[in-house]
């Protein structure tokens, strides 16, 4: 007799745990060889909503740890992910990958969290700046947090392209909110498993599945998100986005460089804030100081 | 059946309470320790020490513990249970959050509370979120007893919403009578409109009932013209049993609200405590047709699970109680999830807590 394979139900990932969808949907998609790939959640505007709670909640936390203890959390994801990277490579092969490709993304993506992580103590010393005034101030800018952002990855590259666009964002101390690849959603809610067991505080990362379309509009008019980061909107989805947006004036990111861009830092500071300080000082050669 | 509510000594009815509930089977009332007996038909003797004793404040009649049902724990946990699994939606959403806007006592206890403070959560209890026109103001503010006539004050005399205050050395309730006495006495002089007291919980464990009922009869005499509200500070008593007990003796020494917690304690207002509470609130109109308030406080500050309690209330006591003058929240930060989701309502978008006053 022939086995019935069990397909596996892949949750979302919502602080730290892993419920169903409260709406109790779910879809299949399905995969390269045609088979369903599982069956998948199909989050709700209230899922969302959860899950922006507990990025909020975790915010605190995750803000204000040391730079360097970031750091090491984000490389603990790169060593968890390269212990499955045989996994997420099936995973990509059934989504329509080619064995040569699937292996060539999960090494790439184990790599983009080891960059990252080097990133966490680094930017603010290398983007801030001390600003020449003509008075009797120290003037200086830092980089710091929006705060809690909303994202959808790209549908290209399921791995690679959510953990660059999640990566820059929490390494600058952000909380996110990602709603993973539509077609292609095995690998988003395999990472989910990755960070869970990785050191990385509950409700910094958010990984939600679903339609696309549903979901953008409450995404970008939720008045407790700070920023909303994607790449490859329609022209339609980025005019709803913007308009959208106006409700608390958040900010709408547009990743250009997602799939195929070199590593670089400038994508950590699309989530950043510049804040600038005037501190009084006593005396300085600018305002006439002699000495 | 027997008037079980008010019992004048000797005349103990425990007895035949007991037999009836229990037929064939002994139930021994607790607090009836001295003198018992069990005899081998199983019956409790006849002679009972008489739980009411004579002193000189309250000589006419108190209430008898043993009159209180036992709780069923289990059926408890269940009927709150099915409370919380109702869905509210749209009109009814909007008709229930507004309500229980007008329920809520304003509440600042803190060490911390300074006249300013005061002041501005009287401005917020009339003005909860002005960018929403129509809003209710809140039933009361609830104040530390020095703060009652800045309060007074800041409110006026016209104002719908009411002053609060606690008194009887809240929150452990540990003081001398007359000390607690005077306390209610200055405040309701200063204009408090509501006294909160906190029972004698040290009493009540030691078994000194009669103490507890005769000290909310005498803070009651001292209230005058002032409602009111017993806090039984659930999270001490332990059992619901004794939260039963405790208050059928609040209701029963005149009571006009009965409150769970103080807020000072981690275990506060829980539905399972509440419920308890509204059916002894329940039984008591049953038998003498009075009503008497509920006043949950502590522990609730979502307005999913305040929309539950309207719920409970409205199957428990029914739907006469569901105005602040028999239903109250005691909350801080409630006010502000209930403005949220009536700001929700009104614009379809989810809200953030930056855009709400915080006091």
């Amino acid at each position: 007799m022939e086995r019935l394979e069990v397909l596996k139900t892949y949750k979302l990932y919502i602080g730290g745990q892993f419920p169903r969808t409260e709406s109790g949907r779910y879809y299949t998609p399905a995969g390269a060889d045609g088979k369903p790939l599982g069956n998948i959640c199909q989050a709700s505007r209230k899922d969302f909503r959860n899950a922006v709670v507990a990025a909020r909640s975790a915010l605190g936390g995750w803000a204000v740890r040391a730079a360097f203890n970031r750091s090491q959390i984000l490389y603990r994801i790169g060593e968890m992910l390269e212990g499955r990277s045989a996994q997420f490579a099936d995973e990509l092969i059934k989504q329509g990958s080619t064995p040569a490709k699937a292996k060539k993304e999960v090494a790439e993506a184990v790599d983009r969290c080891i960059y990252y992580a080097g990133w966490c103590d680094k930017y603010q010393q290398v983007f801030s700046s001390v600003n020449p005034v003509a008075s009797c101030h120290f003037n200086f800018s830092v980089y710091e947090p929006v705060g809690v952002v909303a994202a959808i990855a790209p549908e290209e590259n399921p791995l690679l392209a959510l953990l660059e666009t999640i990566l820059p964002v929490i390494a600058g101390g952000n909380t996110v909110v990602i709603l993973g690849a539509e077609k292609s959603p095995l690998s988003s809610i395999t990472l989910a498993e990755v960070l869970a067991t990785s050191d990385l505080p509950g409700g910094v990362v958010n990984i939600l599945t679903g339609i696309r379309e549903e979901l953008l509009p409450f995404m970008v008019n939720h008045k407790d998100v700070n920023a909303f980061v994607a790449s490859d909107l329609s022209n339609d989805d980025w005019k709803t986005a913007k308009e959208e947006a106006v409700h608390n004036l958040k900010r709408i990111i547009r990743r250009k460089d997602v799939i195929s861009g070199p590593e670089s830092p400038y994508p950590i500071l699309e989530t950043q804030e510049v804040k600038t300080t005037w501190h009084p000082i006593e005396s300085s050669i600018a305002g006439g100081s002699k000495y | 059946m027997p008037d079980c509510t008010l019992l004048s000594p000797p005349f103990n009815r425990v007895q035949s309470i007991s037999r009836r509930r229990f037929p064939g089977k002994v139930r021994l009332a607790s607090g009836q320790q001295r003198g018992e007996n069990r005899t081998r038909s199983g019956l409790v003797p006849v002679r009972i020490f008489p739980l009411i004793m004579k002193t000189k404040s309250a000589a006419t009649a108190r209430y008898d513990i043993s009159c209180s049902p036992p709780v069923d724990q289990v059926g408890i946990a269940e009927r709150a249970q099915r409370f919380t699994t109702r869905s509210i939606k749209t009109g009814a959403k909007r008709e229930g959050l507004l309500k229980v806007l007008n329920m809520i006592d304003l509440t600042t206890l803190e060490g911390a509370d300074t006249p300013n403070k005061v002041r501005q959560l009287c401005y917020k209890a009339e003005h909860l979120h002005d960018a929403i026109p129509g809003l209710p103001t809140t039933a009361a503010v609830c104040v530390y007893p020095p703060f009652v006539k800045v309060a007074r004050q800041a409110l006026g005399s016209a104002s719908p919403v009411k002053i609060a205050s606690v008194a009887t050395s809240f929150p452990s309730g540990q003081g001398h009578l007359d000390h607690k006495l005077e306390e209610t006495q200055r405040a309701v002089g200063d204009g408090a409109d509501e006294i909160d007291m906190v029972i004698s919980r040290g009493k009540f464990l030691a078994g000194d009932y009669n103490y507890v009922f005769d000290e909310i009869a005498q803070i009651k005499e001292a209230c005058g013209k002032a409602r009111l509200k017993v806090i039984l500070e659930t999270g001490e008593l332990g059992t619901l049993d004794n939260v039963r007990r405790a208050s059928d003796i609040a209701i029963h020494a005149g009571a006009d609200f009965i409150k769970t917690s103080t807020g000072k304690i981690s275990s506060a207002a829980t539905i399972p405590v509440t419920l308890v509470m509204l059916l002894a609130i329940r039984d008591y109109h049953f038998q003498t047709g009075k009503m008497v308030g509920m006043k949950p406080a502590g522990g609730i500050s979502k307005a999913k699970l305040a929309l539950h309690y309207l719920v409970m209330v409205k199957e428990t006591v029914g739907p006469e109680w569901l105005t602040n003058q028999w239903f109250r929240f005691g909350a801080s930060s409630l006010a502000n999830d209930v403005l949220m989701q009536v700001a929700k309502l009104e614009d379809g978008l989810y809200q953030a807590p930056q855009y709400f006053s915080k006091d």
